[in-house]
Order: structure tokens, then C-alpha cells, then sequence
């Protein structure tokens, strides 16, 4: 079954179209890779799958798990199992991290006795492992959210909520610019901890580094708004050795100039 | 829009809108006059000095013109409250021996319970008069009194006389002056010399008959070296006609005492909340008001700190949300007398469906107090296009080495953090009260956990209306 199966995706962004038919099936268990210049319509991908309200879909579908995500409202896809691992996470001032993640949680679990004191030692504890093992301090759990954090720990703190949270099915927009290279082995390494459970990804990224770590099934990439070539990893070296020009002028004799 | 959010409302709110059959032993015709006035007095069984005050406060209040700086008062009628109820002719010590229907009320509230838990005392108002009273062994040893105003006149007539409107003059104020006439319940506290309270003492009111008047005087004097913390919380019924809820609390800190008073008033949409709440802190003393303003649909109310000896310092955190049909009219007020003083205000606002809030503040600096430091700063928060913040600071140095500063905000809640929560699982409504909650953390951390777990429900409940 396809974790996340995208047919001819069109959104826009302030009234600008962006995506202009994205096709892309992503069966469970894989990781895929979406690498493309800056403006190809990346982040508007994972945005309009996460469904912010900037991003309007104009037309085609996005399935998760065989389900229509699009009509889906925001939370309802995040309890369905999607994530998105922000670019730019937000800072929420008074709202502690471990207040706001053990609401998410509860929110999964809508008739359990999330009041239980036990449970909530219990999700305190997995939290703090959690951190720990991305070398975060236990102190962000009472701090408020992302707030004060630097660049590089505002990304681990996502890994954090999906080590937390569980997600099936995670879109990671650039999870390692700005992490130095421990840091995104780190990363890397507790997203391929959670291969195990057949978690599903999309990454995108600018950097092959991480496709080392994670050694994913495949890699897109993206130009104009759409997928314009998919292929196995070595695209991803070949990209960092030679750019993204060449295989903008192969799409382009193919397709005809469509960048004008 | 609005109305759908009301239906959820009053629905959620279920618990603090019922209502008991009224049964009362003594209930004054509608109206104030002179003879209601001496009614209350004899049924009180007071002395004379106390009915002549209350007589010439009578005379002020008739007197004075209502206020028009502030909220709308235009259609409050005077006329149209019972200005004193009795509900039961003895104070109990006990709850088994307090009237069945008056303990079905508080049942409800769950304030036994809480006293159970938490409480170092309780006072517990059902409509004017105390009805059950309590306090802890060891307080009482220490020489504590925790009485309610009534039983602090009889028992102790002479400290009373000492404090009683030498903070709040009869004259200071229209409403000053209708409470001092007709006061009725209330606390009357005194701490010891160098008596620590650890825990808080608590008092609940509640207003129980439409179109009834609450006018509760409270008294709280910290003697030297004294701590206290006083909670006072409220809610009320709703109904559809206008009630009246006019107190005057008077504090009087002595030196190096530390008091703090915190109260979460949510009252029922009708009700003008007219309250004068003021302090006297003497040398090296500490005072702080935690102030939290829901619900009523007129509040106006301005605790206020003196700060007569040197080193004294003075706090006031403040947060209001108005919604539909409200006006939050609320702020502090700081008089730097001392030397070398310190105060801080912090007010949040936050408004939703046309709700309007205002912040309106004095700080003070008097000639010959040098070596202040004041800070006031105040956030307002505004849910949707519809709703109102206004900001009337107002500023007066007299010495040129203070270091004062204000600073203000207004803001929306961003729809980029909403959608951040969201996309995590959590439903919009609860993000957003989320985001409130985090706007007012800096108040909320500041309570105990009951009344900060109570704060979260109360405004969750406003937020399930607010997305369409």
C-alpha cells in the first residue's frame, strides 16, 4: 500500500500557482528524497500536504493511506499520521513543550484517562529520552516552545515531537540546513531507528549527506512545480557533483522549454 | 454567530448556572433609602457609631454623580436591587449543620472538597451574610482571626473601628460610599506580628437572587514581619436582568509584612462589577494583587498600591477577557511615597466577538521619593477584527531620578502558530486557547494549581465558541 500517493497536485500560494501537477507515490516503509533548485515548489509540496491555509489546492488529489488527505483538516491529518517536520518551526511564548506535546498525544487519545498521573510520568520520561538522545537538555520540555532555541535544536526538537508523537507517514523540509554534521547524524540516525516500525518519508533537502545515513529507496526531483525525473540514490551524488542544470535541460528537451 | 456561541457557552457552563429555590428568613424591599439602611444596621444587631457611618454614607452615595470616565453605567438602575438578604439566622462552624439548599450550592461549586485539599481557612459567602466559616487549629493558636466582616465588628469592635474606611474614605468614591452604607459580608483578617501563612485562605462568593446587590467589605491587616496570601474567588448564576456587585477591600500592609491577594472573579454576563481595592504598605512591606477579570458585563476595577515607607515594593498582574456584551474597564494604580520603592504592573488583555478591554493605569511618583524603579507593561491580545483594546497610561514623576518604564502591545494570535499546533493533532479551538493560555502564563503561574487548572477550563470553554 502507498503511504502517500500525489496525482497531479496543483496548489498556489497568495493567488501564484506553485505546484503544477506533482505526481508521486511513496508505498509504506519507503524513504524518498525530493532534491530541486530553490522555487521549484519543495516546501509548497509539504505545506500543502500539511494543509496550511497560505497553500490553496486548485486541483488533483493527495492520498494518505488511500484516503483523501486534502478534504482532511489540519489536525485530523496529524492524527491520521502525518508530520511535517517545519523549515521555520514557530515559537509559542507560555506554552511549554511538554504541555503542548502531551496535549497532542491526548488528542490521539481521545478516551483513554489522559489525566493519569502515570501517564503522564510515563510520557514526561520518553520525553526526556528522547532529547537526550538527540543531545537536548531536559529543559525544554518546561520552556516554552521553540522559544529562545538556536537554529540547529529548533530542527532536533522536531525530530523530538516525531520520536514522540509517532507518526506513519513524515515530510522533513530541510530538517538538516543549519545542523552541523553531528547534529544531522544524529537526526538521521533516530529517523532510521524508526524504519523499524515502517515509518514512511519524504525528505527534502539540499544536502546528499543525509542520504548516506538513511539510505533511502529513492530520489526526486523537483523543477517548475513538478517531479521532473525520479531515480535511485546515485541521482542525489551526481547532483552534488554536476548541479541541477543538466538534468533541467535533459527534462527540457524532452518537454519542450516549459520555463519559457 | 454570536448566538451559536452563546448556546455553548451557557451549555459548558452549566455547573455555575443553576439556581436554588429562594428561602430566606429576611429579604429589605427593592430600592436603597434611609430606612433600608437602618434595617440592615438592626437586623446586624451593630452599634451606633456603625449605623451613623452607614447613614452618612447613605447621604454621599446620593450625593455623588455616577462616574462617566469609564465604562457605561447609563443604565444602571439603583433603584432596582434588594440591597440586603439574609439567608439563614446562624453561622455555622460546621458544614453538616449548614441548610441543606445553601450546602447543595456549594456542593456543586465542590468548595468542601477543596477546602479539604487545599485550604488553609475558608469563608464561604451565600449571598450577604457568612454562613460557614472555618479555620484551621494552628492558625487560630497564632492568634490568626479569619472571621467574616459581621463576626470581626462584634468580636473584635476596637481593631475593627481602627481600620474600617481609613484606606477606602466613605467619600472616595460613588460606590465607596453605597458599599460602606450597606455592606454585608466579606473578611475580616489580622496576622500577627511575624505570623508566616503558608498556605493560602480562601474565601467563595457567590450571589444568589436576582437582582441582589453583593456589597462585601473586606478587611485584611499583615502586622510587622507578617505573610499572608488571600484568595478570593468568584462565580455566579446567570440571569437575564441586571445584578449589581460593588465591594471595597482595604489592605494595610505594616512593615516588612508581605501580602498578596488573588482573586479570579467570573461573573455572570449581567453584572456590573464595581470594585474599590486598595493597599497601604509601610516600610520594607510587600504587596501584590494577582487579578483576573472574566465575565460580568461591566467591570471597573483599579487595585491600587500605596507605598508610604522606603523600601516597599508593590506588584500588580492583571488579566481580563471580554467577549460579547462585556466591558473589561481594569488597570492599577502605584503611589510612590517611600524612598527607594519599587513597583511593576502587567496587565494582559484579550477580546473576542466585539468584546472590548481597557487598560487604565496610574503610576505615581511623589515629590521626595527618590530612587524609584517602576515598570508597567500591558499586552492585549485581540481575537478577531470586532474587538476593542484601548490603553489610558497615565504617568506622573515628580522626581527626576526615577527609573520608570511602559511598554505595550496589541497583537493577534498568528495563523502560523495555530497551524503548527494543529499539525500536531490538536484541534483549533484547543490551539487557541493554547495560545491564550500562553499569553496570560505569566499570571497563571503565579496561582495555585486548582485555580490555574480552573483559569485553563474556563477559558477553553469560552475558545469551543469562537471557531466557526
Amino acid at each position: 500500500m502507498n503511504a502517500l500517493t500525489i496525482k497531479s497536485l496543483k496548489s498556489s500560494v497568495e493567488e501564484k500557482v506553485i505546484l503544477n501537477g506533482v505526481d508521486l507515490e511513496l508505498p509504506e516503509g519507503e524513504i524518498h528524497i525530493i532534491m530541486g533548485p530553490n522555487g521549484s515548489g519543495k516546501s509548497t509540496l509539504a505545506n500543502t500536504l500539511m494543509g496550511h491555509p497560505k497553500y490553496k489546492n486548485i486541483e488533483g488529489e493527495a492520498l494518505l493511506f488511500g484516503e483523501d488527505l486534502l478534504k482532511m483538516k489540519v489536525d485530523e491529518r496529524a492524527r491520521k499520521g502525518l508530520f511535517l517536520a517545519f523549515q521555520y518551526p514557530v515559537e509559542v511564548e507560555g506554552v511549554s513543550m511538554g504541555h503542548f506535546l502531551y496535549s497532542a498525544v491526548s488528542s490521539r487519545n481521545e478516551n483513554g484517562n489522559n489525566k493519569d498521573p502515570k501517564r503522564i510520568i510515563q510520557f514526561r520520561n520518553s520525553l526526556k529520552d528522547n532529547l537526550s538522545s538527540l543531545e537536548l537538555s531536559s529543559d525544554f520540555i518546561s520552556r516554552s516552545l521553540n522559544v529562545g532555541a538556536s537554529g540547529g535544536e529548533k530542527k532536533r526538537l522536531e525530530v523530538a515531537q516525531i520520536m514522540t508523537l509517532k507518526p506513519k507517514v513524515i515530510l522533513l523540509d530541510e530538517i538538516d540546513s543549519g545542523l552541523d554534521i553531528d547534529s544531522s547524524k544524529l537526526a538521521a540516525r533516530a529517523i532510521k531507528d524508526m524504519r523499524k516500525e515502517k515509518i514512511s518519508a519524504l525528505i527534502i533537502t539540499h544536502y546528499p549527506r543525509i542520504i548516506d545515513y538513511l539510505e533511502p529507496e529513492k530520489v526526486h526531483i523537483m523543477a517548475y512545480g513538478k517531479i521532473i525525473c525520479s531515480r535511485g540514490i546515485e541521482l542525489a551524488f551526481d547532483l552534488e557533483k554536476k548541479g541541477y542544470d543538466w538534468i533541467l535541460k535533459e527534462f527540457n528537451s524532452e518537454n519542450g522549454d516549459i520555463n519559457g | 454567530m454570536g448566538e451559536k456561541q452563546n448556546d455553548v457557552f451557557s451549555v459548558n457552563l452549566d455547573k455555575y448556572n443553576f439556581r436554588d429555590t429562594e428561602k430566606y428568613v429576611y429579604k429589605t424591599s427593592k430600592g436603597l433609602s434611609k430606612e433600608v439602611v437602618e434595617e440592615i444596621s438592626r437586623q446586624k444587631d451593630e452599634p451606633k457609631w456603625m449605623l451613623d457611618i452607614r447613614l452618612k454614607a447613605f447621604e454621599i452615595f446620593l450625593k455623588k454623580p455616577t462616574p462617566t470616565w469609564g465604562g457605561d453605567l447609563s443604565s444602571l438602575d439603583y433603584d432596582s436591587y434588594t440591597y440586603y438578604i439574609k439567608p439563614s439566622d446562624k453561622k455555622s462552624q460546621k458544614w453538616e449543620e449548614i441548610p441543606e439548599n445553601i450546602k447543595k450550592t456549594f456542593d456543586r461549586l465542590g468548595v468542601p472538597e477543596a477546602e479539604r485539599k487545599f485550604l488553609a481557612g475558608l469563608g464561604a459567602q451565600y449571598e450577604s451574610e457568612m454562613v460557614y466559616h472555618s479555620i484551621r487549629e494552628d492558625l487560630a493558636k497564632k492568634g490568626v482571626i479569619f472571621l467574616d466582616t459581621e463576626s470581626g465588628l462584634k468580636e473584635y469592635p476596637e481593631l475593627f473601628r481602627e481600620y474600617f474606611t481609613k484606606l477606602v474614605p466613605i467619600e472616595d468614591n460613588k460606590f465607596a460610599a453605597l458599599n460602606t452604607a450597606c455592606w454585608s459580608g466579606g473578611s475580616f483578617i489580622y496576622v500577627p506580628k511575624g505570623v508566616v501563612i503558608d498556605i493560602p485562605l480562601q474565601a467563595y462568593f457567590r450571589i444568589n437572587s436576582e437582582k441582589m446587590g453583593q456589597f462585601e467589605r473586606t478587611i485584611i491587616i499583615a502586622d510587622e514581619g507578617a505573610k499572608l496570601h488571600y484568595i478570593e474567588g468568584c462565580t455566579a448564576p446567570q440571569y437575564s436582568t441586571l445584578s449589581l456587585h460593588t465591594g471595597v477591600i482595604e489592605i494595610f500592609v505594616r512593615k516588612n509584612a508581605k501580602v498578596r491577594y488573588t482573586t479570579i472573579q467570573n461573573w455572570a454576563h449581567n453584572i456590573y462589577n464595581l470594585v474599590t481595592q486598595r493597599s497601604i504598605v509601610e516600610e520594607g512591606g510587600s504587596m501584590e494583587w494577582v487579578d483576573g477579570n472574566l465575565g460580568s458585563k461591566l467591570t471597573m476595577k483599579y487595585p491600587s498600591i500605596y507605598l508610604m515607607g522606603n523600601n516597599s515594593k508593590g506588584k500588580i498582574l492583571s488579566i481580563a477577557f471580554a467577549t460579547h456584551g462585556q466591558h473589561q474597564d481594569a488597570g492599577g494604580k502605584i503611589i510612590h511615597k517611600g524612598k527607594n520603592t519599587a513597583s511593576t504592573i502587567v496587565s494582559k488583555s484579550i477580546s473576542r466577538l466585539s468584546g472590548r478591554s481597557s487598560y487604565r493605569g496610574l503610576v505615581k511618583i511623589l515629590k521626595g521619593a527618590t530612587g524609584i524603579k517602576s515598570s508597567v507593561k500591558c499586552d492585549a491580545l485581540m481575537l478577531d477584527e470586532e474587538s476593542r483594546s484601548d490603553t489610558y497610561p497615565t504617568m506622573q514623576v515628580e522626581e527626576e531620578d526615577a527609573i520608570v518604564s511602559h511598554e505595550a502591545t496589541v497583537g493577534k494570535i498568528s495563523d502560523d502558530v495555530i497551524h503548527y499546533l494543529m499539525s500536531r493533532g490538536i484541534k483549533e479551538s484547543d490551539a487557541q486557547a493554547m495560545v491564550v493560555m500562553g499569553f496570560i502564563e505569566q499570571f497563571s503561574k503565579e496561582l495555585p494549581m486548582e485555580y490555574a487548572v480552573e483559569l485553563n477550563r474556563l477559558i477553553q470553554l469560552e475558545m469551543e465558541g469562537s471557531v466557526g
